[in-house]
């Protein structure tokens, strides 16, 4: 029988991050739709917490406890874990994570220690008996491709939004583990961890975003890109230019260097378009463009183009959709 | 300080022309060839850091095709000190897990304070490579810097990672492996005395038989993963233009989203 694991990575407040919710709901459909066998690895200073949540998601949860998860980075603390369970007797055949930093980080770890080869960013798995077969996007959207493991075992990182989590019908068990002696990876020390206003809400996982750009002419006018968002129910995305300018944070650049997003809808403020950018976010759903120059590549991609200032259109929007939904 | 900067040229995103050749690898003649952005965000950070300390050097590591030294040259004009090349025919169809491992093997030869790479490449945008480079050296990786701030006094490194709300500041040890991101600060331009500079600069290369790495262990031949399938996505409809008054815009924009059922 094939094993299967994911990896939970942490969240907010001890819990499980979001992207494992969603993960481990498309490993466990791979495990029941192929009698495969499926296991969540919880790896923390006090795993508990997330090691419950998973266990609502999988069949069966090792949640280990390793104190120095508390003051160290995660992705080597609990890469070194999973390296090391990976080697021993019940070999998974594949490891899940998601494909965001530190799903990423503990990837390379693990392949690095294992020799297992990775897939990445995958936005769609299919189990067979060859192992996982991976959808992914490669050269910014411009291709897609379908691939697979040589020797059938390997490491997939998955990108938000694959499945939609939800919780299985029986809650699986919990079994705690001690660590055993780990493999060898050093540590980082976390000095100290600082929120900072305006990047509360993930751009990779959210439904709706509402992108402003250099058209957007400054921080202030990203206030109208917020109410917009806001009456959507999405989040604030951003350009290279409008990111550069101070306008708005890295957080929420989309493109090239930034973010690479499908959003069901992609709504440009002020965005020209250009290939940088577009590779971000060609992928979207519906993507709708607000623009005052009708010779902006983004006229040539986009479903929708509204030609016009953005301010004057985007505040009779906000009236519209206000008056919507009063 | 000694820094090396992993760089990786890949094919130029704003070219339009990548693409798979026959065997599912990258046809990297079919477009020319850049140093990747998140690579230059790397190489700026590393040159501003040995301004900074007022001494120091930054040395270019790649492995590439042997026609790599064009794309090397850019990065050099900007301000590298030299460059290193690991290239030989066995590495062509390397997947992450045999390129992580030669690049290791390269590195474990250098001497340096600091490691940087992109956290990712423009082209599989993997960002695994960086991490399990670190693994396989015993190297603190610490990823997506924001900020990187060495002190030689005390030899160790202090990184700014971006996190989900905010940023976690990270502390090592140095050696160590830095994962870098734009927020770092804007490439410059290589002047025209860099342009100049950059011709007489060295750029060694490196076969797997100096390296001492089995060639029959990298290479296509036992590549961890493989591409079954490749298609273009379908293409999108056609643009649909509006022009008219602020009011039509909004209108038009709601009804289109209500069609689809998006809002």
């Amino acid at each position: 029988m094939a094993r299967l694991w994911i990896v939970g990575e942490p969240g907010p407040d001890g819990g499980l991050a979001r992207i494992s919710t969603e993960v481990a709901t498309l490993v466990r459909g791979l495990g029941e739709s192929n009698r495969a066998d499926v296991t969540g690895i919880v790896v923390g200073a006090d795993p508990a917490t997330a090691a419950a949540e998973l266990a609502t998601y999988v069949p069966r949860v090792l949640a280990i406890t390793d104190p120095a998860a508390a003051d160290h980075a995660w992705s080597a603390a609990a890469a070194r874990h999973v390296a090391r369970l990976a080697d021993g007797g019940d070999a998974p055949d594949a490891i899940f994570v998601g494909a965001g930093p530190d799903g990423r980080d503990l990837a390379g770890a693990v392949s690095a220690l294992t020799g297992l080869g990775v897939l990445t960013n995958a936005t769609g798995v299919s189990w067979s008996d060859n192992g996982a077969t991976v959808e992914m996007s490669v050269f910014g959207g411009k291709l897609l491709t379908t691939s697979g493991f040589v020797g059938a075992r390997g490491i997939v990182t998955v990108r938000p939004n694959v499945a939609t989590a939800a919780v299985a019908a029986t809650t699986g068990t919990v079994e705690p583990q001690v660590a055993e002696t780990p493999a060898e990876l050093p540590l980082v020390k976390v000095v100290e961890r600082v929120a900072e206003a305006g990047a509360a809400v993930s751009i990779d996982e959210a439904r709706i975003i509402v992108a402003g750009g250099r058209g957007v002419g400054g921080a202030q006018g990203f206030e109208l890109v917020e109410k917009l968002a806001s009456a959507l129910g999405g989040v604030v995305g951003a350009s290279r230019a409008a990111v550069d300018s101070g306008w708005i944070p890295y957080s929420r650049q989309i493109g090239q260097t930034g973010k690479i997003v499908k959003p069901e809808l992609y709504l440009a403020l002020g965005i020209s378009g250009a290939i940088q950018h577009k590779v971000g976010m060609r992928t979207s759903g519906t993507i709708v463009a607000v623009n005052r120059d009708a010779d902006a590549p983004i006229a040539e991609f986009a479903d929708l183009f509204v030609q016009g200032d953005l301010f004057e259109i985007g505040n009779a929007l906000l009236e519209r959709l206000s008056a919507r939904s009063g | 300080l000694r820094i090396v900067v992993l760089t990786k040229p890949v094919p130029d995103p704003a070219s339009g022309a990548e693409r798979l050749g026959p065997d599912g690898r990258l046809d990297r003649a079919a477009s020319p060839s850049v140093v990747n952005g998140n690579d230059e965000f790397a190489l700026e950070a590393a040159l501003k850091l040995i301004e900074a300390a007022g001494e120091g050097e930054v040395t270019l590591l790649a492995m590439a095709p042997a026609n790599a030294p064009e794309t090397l040259r850019k990065a050099l004009a900007m301000g590298a000190t030299r460059g290193v090349l690991v290239t030989d025919p066995a590495l062509e169809g390397s997947c992450a897990v045999s390129t992580a491992r030669v690049l290791a093997v390269a590195l474990r030869e250098m001497e340096f304070d600091l490691a940087l790479a992109g956290v990712d490449a423009s082209d599989g945008v993997g960002g695994t490579v960086p991490s399990a480079v670190a693994a396989h050296l015993g190297l603190p990786y610490l990823s997506y810097a924001s900020k990187i701030e060495p002190d030689m006094a005390s030899r160790t490194v202090r990184v700014r990672r971006i996190s989900p709300t905010g940023y976690d500041l990270l502390e090592a040890p140095m050696p160590a492996l830095i994962g870098c991101t734009q927020s770092l600060g804007e490439p410059r331009y290589p002047s025209l005395k860099g342009i100049m500079a950059a011709r007489g600069k060295e750029i060694v290369t490196r076969s797997l038989a100096d390296l001492g790495v089995d060639a029959s262990t990298v290479g296509g031949a036992v590549a961890t993963t493989r591409v079954l399938e490749s298609h273009a996505p379908a293409a999108r409809a056609a643009t649909e233009i509006v022009r008219g008054t602020p009011y039509e815009g909004a209108e038009r924009i709601i009804a289109f989203l209500s069609e689809r059922r998006v809002i």
